[in-house]
């Protein structure tokens, strides 16, 4: 009953910014933010929870607008700066991870939010090559060799996106189902244990953390291409609360729920945004409250009860 | 550049992190909640000050009026939003893991982030009363507002007050008893519920204080208690979770850190706390105060 769901939303994704452009606008950001909720619930599945993934996040977005910047040097080519913004994260993550893979629980949390806090401050101090705090412009990239006009562009970077995410959560679900995925959810029950079975625990997380760093960083890359403009915001650790936001509220028991809760926080936010101005928070900061006191799985899980409990009628 | 003046600038600034982060260590050495929301009581207590000495300003005509605002505003903050928050939400966060915990005050901090916007709007606040009224005094030199002295005084009255109630009065006995092991303490009649919603009204009002006390020196608005919760975080951290001394070490430091950077490197000002803290848990992963937990199989 999930899955065949699920396949119905990915064409209702598919299908409506056909209709309504401006939809694929939000539905790429959605996707964006997925990915590094993705990310998110791949640490939190071990027990650990990033306030910090903004860093990552905002150092993609940067790298694209970097390599944009100068139209002599750097490469004009979309799916080159996407792999780019990969990179970006996947380094990052592993020079960071090597740090903050020997920490747990709240220390954990926080050294993230410091690292980040680190980077927003020096995006929005180094003026001179971040522009800081009124951002960068990104101009619009090529496409395989393609100069396309602006509206034109966000269509197919939606579509790319969609397929990418599509690419990457199967790449995730194999990814969970073997011994290193596996280990991850015996990390949070009892570490020790898993030391004396002979499983490198902080090597897992490392990888973990490197995984979860990449995906992010493509996030930022993609959300930079979209949106033609990164600021410093982009790291902030609100930025990265509300990743930390999406992996619970989608749910973080398989690789569906971040995106859905994605889709769902993004469209939250941009109807709330439009409609109370001064309330969408205060809107996202109660659905949260009660996601987590009355539905602790997420989105994900509350279609799989219904399931069960129309199945046990 | 004038060294005292780096000294002076780093005590206050300390001070005022002190106020903010005793709260939040307190909060957590006896919930074990890291209160991420708990910036937002800070900004609240500067906007109840401001606007309660603007009013006593305009309405009862004098100036002076705005010291007893500025310490009535975090006894309002602390005693009507700390146990009605503990009541309504924290109460039900107690038995979930960390990880949901941390997000249940994130989801706090964003409703009360727009229920400030909501009440006092988005507009600039100033109330520079105070800090015109004591005037400047001349130390090695350097002129000085007395207002800024004046923090550093309630800081350390803070300080041992907090002391003295924690290790002399029966209220800090049990505390210190819940904070050790709360079931025992449950079994000896403590009523654990209420200690919870007293230290978390008590750290309430300590961010609203700091707040409040800050306010004549900073321009009130929105997003302000979002950057002071990261700070308090990192004094935090550096001087151990739970720790009372911890934090006023962790704020000194960072004070002291930031301002002498302000002097000779101005471009990393920023960075400075962030980086005491990475540099401290590198080589004390549980901070300067903090005591390691046992590993259990």
């Amino acid at each position: 009953m999930r899955w065949p769901l699920l396949l119905l939303a990915l064409l209702v994704l598919g299908i409506l910014p056909l209709f309504l452009p401006w939809l694929g606008f939000v539905f790429t950001l959605a996707l964006a933010k997925g990915l590094a909720a993705l990310g998110i619930a791949l640490l939190l599945r071990a027990g650990l929870v990033s306030f910090g993934h903004g860093l990552f996040f905002g150092a993609g977005a940067y790298a694209v607008a970097f390599a944009l910047r100068e139209p002599g040097r750097g490469s004009q080519e979309a799916t080159l700066l996407l792999l780019l913004a990969l990179v970006v994260g996947l380094v990052l993550g592993f020079l960071v991870g090597l740090f903050v893979s020997r920490y747990r629980g709240i220390f954990f949390a926080m050294l993230n939010l410091a690292f980040s806090m680190v980077f927003f401050a020096l995006l929005a101090k180094f003026y001179h090559w971040t522009g800081g705090t009124d951002g960068l412009r990104v101009p619009t990239p090529t496409v395989m060799g393609l100069v396309l006009e602006r509206n034109v562009f966000g269509e197919v970077l939606f579509y790319a996106s969609l397929a990418l995410v599509i690419g990457l959560s199967l790449l995730l679900h194999t990814f969970l189902e073997t011994p290193v995925g596996k280990a991850l959810g015996a990390i949070q029950t009892n570490e020790v244990r898993l030391e004396y079975l002979g499983i490198p625990v902080q090597r897992v997380i490392l990888l973990t953390y490197l995984l979860s760093a990449g995906l992010a960083g493509l996030g930022g890359g993609l959300t930079a291409l979209a949106v033609g403009h990164v600021v410093p915001e982009l790291a902030y650790w609100v930025a990265s609360g509300e990743f930390v936001y999406i992996a619970i509220l989608g749910g973080i028991g398989a690789v569906p729920g971040p995106l859905l809760g994605a889709l769902v926080y993004e469209l939250i936010r941009t109807f709330a945004f439009k409609y109370l101005a001064y309330s969408w928070q205060l809107l996202l900061g109660t659905t949260m409250l009660l996601v987590i006191f009355f539905a602790p799985g997420g989105i994900w899980m509350l279609l799989g009860e219904r399931r069960q409990r129309v199945a046990s009628k | 550049m004038n060294p005292l003046l780096a000294l002076f600038d780093g005590l206050v600034y300390g001070s005022l992190l002190f106020l903010v982060a005793v709260g939040l260590t307190l909060v957590f050495g006896v919930l074990r909640i890291l209160n991420v929301a708990h910036g937002s009581f800070y900004a609240l207590g500067a906007y109840t000050a401001v606007i309660l000495g603007l009013w006593a300003e305009r309405a009862l005509g004098s100036g002076w009026l705005s010291f007893p605002a500025l310490l009535l505003a975090p006894v309002l903050v602390g005693g009507i939003l700390g146990p009605l928050i503990e009541r309504l939400v924290l109460r039900w966060a107690y038995v979930r893991p960390e990880v949901l915990q941390l997000l249940i005050t994130f989801s706090l901090f964003l409703v009360l982030e727009d229920l400030q916007k909501l009440v006092f709007g988005v507009q600039p606040y100033f109330l520079d009363r105070p800090l015109q009224l004591l005037g400047a005094v001349e130390i090695g030199g350097v002129p000085y507002t007395r207002y800024q002295f004046l923090l550093v005084l309630v800081a350390l009255l803070v300080l041992f007050g907090l002391r003295f109630l924690l290790r002399a009065t029966p209220m800090g006995k049990i505390l210190v008893a819940v904070v050790a092991d709360r079931e025992m303490a449950q079994a000896l009649g403590v009523n654990v519920g209420r200690v919870y919603a007293v230290a978390f009204s008590l750290g309430v009002g300590l961010a609203a204080l700091g707040g409040a006390l800050a306010s004549p020196t900073v321009t009130i608005a929105p997003g302000l208690g979002a950057e002071v919760i990261v700070l308090s975080f990192a004094v935090v951290a550096v001087g151990g979770l739970g720790q009372v001394e911890g934090a006023a070490l962790g704020a000194l430091l960072i004070g002291l850190g930031r301002s002498l950077a302000v002097y000779w490197l101005p471009e990393l000002d920023v960075l400075v706390p962030y980086l005491v803290m990475v540099l401290v848990l590198l080589f004390r992963p549980v901070g300067l105060f903090g005591t390691v937990e046992v590993r259990r199989l």
